[in-house]
């Protein structure tokens, strides 16, 4: 019996990942430089957000979270710093991370669920975006783990479609102390 | 004054002081190709763009200067991938410039058209697609600071045909302030700190090992290692990148460490209690096993790229730094290890007991590899390089070639790339045209890329090849001996074919053939006196001849098998 093709790591935030808040040019190509990099290095990447930022139009901020159980942080730190568009690389370790994520899902409605939905949005802080007769679309602007907990709770409901971001991340203003 | 794209890229390379490209034309860099007639620059025309990526290598690892080449898009860009993947795994400063379909027609599978920015992404320090003629200067100049600065290593640019016929207004940047280079700060701030723990750890040292790699050549620190080491007395191994960078005559110099090192230097290295690595990277050939890879040595790693530290072996101390800068502060800090008297009673012991040895021929008269080596060693005047490609010969030409002067040995270390020979001895004899280069080679690695031999006669660039021709892919043959019980698969190669002599000859060398000892000293005589010609000579060697001392792939250095002469002592 030909064996169960392997479909990657199961998604979930790793235990050891790391957040880089790296600055980049906002040149051609930079992301498959980064993305190729990881690749060949067998860095894992688990979540990965780019924008425009700092000045627009001169550079843009890729939010990596990266497991750090793949490789060690010191190698992702060295080897992205080598890429000549990277600019700045912030490593900010978990306990000192403001970090939030956005998810937008679309859930079927039906007479049976519509008050458990609502309520649901209402439990989780979360908010109706859109809405027709049989379903809406509802979003949550919050932390990686009130995303997770939202979408294993969305988990028992016909959904359309659920959508996350990926996390964004800045260093908290007050850090907590090691002991 | 306005100038053309293809103008300004001629001009900025003058700009850089380039005077010598090795490349062949195309399509979509034809533009270029006009103004070239007029430049400064010397072009050498190659037969296949391989041959000039490895030419360009040959040049910069002779001179430390960047070496360029010039290609066409499409297949003439990916048949010089191979020479910038070899470039960037040795850390060989490069400029390799391609051309590329016009702007417009990117993204449309066009003749000719392949993305080679994205193809040599993960092989190049940097790689620019110009999209502007008045960005020409500045990523011209750019490219060259990234490829020689740091750590060097290769910078390609790709270039649009409709930019290099579109007009510029002529500039020049003036400082690196204009290169735009936000993300790119190669200047090295000593951090005294390190300095200071790598002093204490030389100092606690009573069996310290100074290991040396390809990235003390780049920093051009032979003189402050011989300083150092003599005035330290510590005993000194070069690497297959780095053989050179102290004089293999030196009575501190126990050889090559790795897979196919000396007894003395990789036991050396496991028995050390100090390793102090200056500008290698512990390479899974020098290391085997790394679990048991000098496992009771302190490291002091110093090396220009931090991304090299605790890459692969935890370092004590790390020292961010070029190697000359380095030694230059243990120096002045006056580093001293313990007194290293027991330490040297042990290393001459393994000296005497497991020097480089190799084993008498059946029939007297008939060929070593490793003789011939010896022989044209000696013949040689001071200074002469010595390319190779990669197997057997290239162990045994590291071996049995006495290197005593930087800059003089050319091969392929990180990458491994057979055929790499040849051009790369054309290339240094390009840079170094009062030098004698030889290329000591393999039957199977001359096949690769010999054709170049074309480009040798028809450029002036005489060369002297030594084929070691055992008739076999003999590194492959070796392993297939030892490892696969003898089950030879795919490797026999035939003495005969092609006939090496009639190949020389209808490439405008001198072909000669040796098969025994008086043969060989006529033959290498003959060389030695062609000035005019490259001189291509098929030397016979037995098939069986391996290369010894020799590390299993994935076994640990203390299990070094030493040469079967040597097995009963």
């Amino acid at each position: 019996m030909a064996p169960e093709p392997f479909l990657g790591d199961v998604d979930r935030t790793p235990v050891t990942h790391h957040i880089l808040s790296v600055l980049v040019e906002n040149k051609a190509g930079v992301l498959a430089r980064i993305a190729g990099l990881f690749a060949r290095r067998g860095f894992n990447i688990y979540s990965l957000a780019v924008a425009p930022s700092e000045g627009q139009a001169r550079f843009s901020r890729v939010t990596i979270v990266v497991d750090a159980e793949s490789a060690p942080l010191e190698q992702v730190v060295g080897q992205l710093n080598k890429l000549i568009n990277v600019v700045a690389i912030d490593d900010i370790a978990p306990k000192d991370a403001l970090e939030r994520e956005l998810l937008l899902a679309t859930v079927q409605l039906d007479d049976e669920n519509r008050g458990r939905v609502l309520g649901l949005v209402e439990v989780a802080n979360a908010s109706i975006v859109d809405a027709d007769a049989d379903s809406l679309t509802l979003m949550l602007a919050g932390t990686p783990s009130a995303c997770d907990e939202l979408e294993r709770a969305l988990e028992g409901f016909a959904q359309v479609e659920i959508h996350r971001t990926g996390r964004v991340a800045l260093p908290r203003l007050t850090k907590t102390e090691e002991n | 004054m306005k100038l053309t794209g293809a103008q300004a890229l001629i001009k900025s390379l003058e700009q850089e002081g380039v005077e010598t490209i090795f490349g062949l034309p195309g399509g979509a860099i034809l533009p270029v190709y006009d103004p070239i007639r007029e430049s400064s620059i010397r072009h050498v025309l190659v037969r296949h763009e391989q041959g000039a990526g490895h030419m360009a290598e040959g040049y910069a690892l002779a001179t430390g200067k960047p070496g360029v080449a010039m290609v066409t898009s499409g297949p003439g860009a990916t048949n010089i991938v191979t020479p910038i993947a070899n470039a960037h795994m040795d850390s060989t400063p490069l400029v390799v410039i391609t051309g590329q379909v016009a702007s417009a027609s990117i993204g449309t599978d066009a003749f000719q058209e392949c993305d080679i920015t994205g193809i040599t992404m993960g092989i190049t320090k940097h790689n620019f697609l110009i999209t502007h003629a008045d960005e020409i200067p500045r990523v011209v100049a750019s490219a060259f600071y990234i490829a020689t600065t740091g750590r060097p290593g290769p910078v390609l640019i790709d270039f649009p045909k409709d930019i290099a016929q579109s007009e510029m207004e002529w500039w020049y940047p003036e400082s690196v302030d204009e290169y735009d280079l936000l993300g790119y700060k190669p200047e090295i701030v000593l951090d005294q700190t390190s300095i200071d723990a790598a002093v204490a750890l030389i100092n606690a040292s009573e069996r310290p090992v100074l290991y040396v790699g390809g990235g003390t050549l780049k920093s051009n620190a032979s003189q402050q290692l011989l300083a150092f080491a003599e005035r330290t007395k510590m005993p000194v191994v070069t690497t297959l990148m780095a053989r050179g960078a102290f004089p293999d005559s030196h009575k501190q110099h126990l050889g090559m460490p790795g897979m196919h090192g000396t007894y003395s230097a990789v036991t050396a290295i496991q028995k050390s209690d100090l390793l102090i690595s200056l500008g290698a990277r512990f390479d899974d050939r020098v290391t085997g096993k790394v679990s048991a890879f000098a496992a009771g040595a302190k490291i002091i790693h110093v090396d220009i790229d931090p991304a090299e530290f605790n890459k692969v072996k935890i370092a004590t101390v790390a020292v961010k730094s070029d190697i000359a800068t380095a030694l230059e502060a243990f120096d002045a800090a006056m580093a001293m290890p313990k007194n290293l008297d027991p330490w040297w009673e042990t290393l001459h012991g393994w000296m005497e007991k497991y020097p480089l040895v190799y084993a008498p021929t059946d029939d007297p008269a008939l060929l070593r590899p490793q003789e011939i080596i010896e022989a044209i060693a000696a013949s040689s005047k001071p200074g002469t390089i010595v390319s190779s490609g990669v197997g057997q010969h290239q162990m045994w030409t590291s071996h049995f070639w006495k290197f005593e002067e930087p800059r003089t040995w050319i091969n392929s270390g990180g990458a491994g790339t057979m055929g790499f020979g040849v051009p790369a001895a054309i290339g240094a004899k390009a840079a170094m045209p009062d030098r004698d280069v030889w290329c000591i080679d393999g039957d199977g690695c001359f096949q690769m890329t010999a054709q170049e031999l074309v480009t040798a006669t028809s450029e002036g660039f005489p060369i002297k090849v030594a084929i070691l021709n055992n008739a076999y892919l003999g590194m492959v043959r070796q392993w297939q001996e030892m490892f696969y019980e003898e089950r030879f698969s795919e490797v026999f190669l035939d003495a005969d074919l092609p006939d090496y002599v009639k190949w020389a000859e209808s490439m405008g060398a001198v072909g000669l053939r040796a098969r025994t000892i008086e043969e060989m000293h006529d033959a290498i005589r003959q060389a030695n006196e062609i000035t005019d010609r490259s001189v291509v000579i098929d030397f016979r060697t037995p098939a069986s001849e391996k290369v010894f001392p020799m590390v299993a792939a994935g076994a640990s250095n203390d299990d070094i098998m030493v040469h079967p002469l040597q097995e009963a002592k």
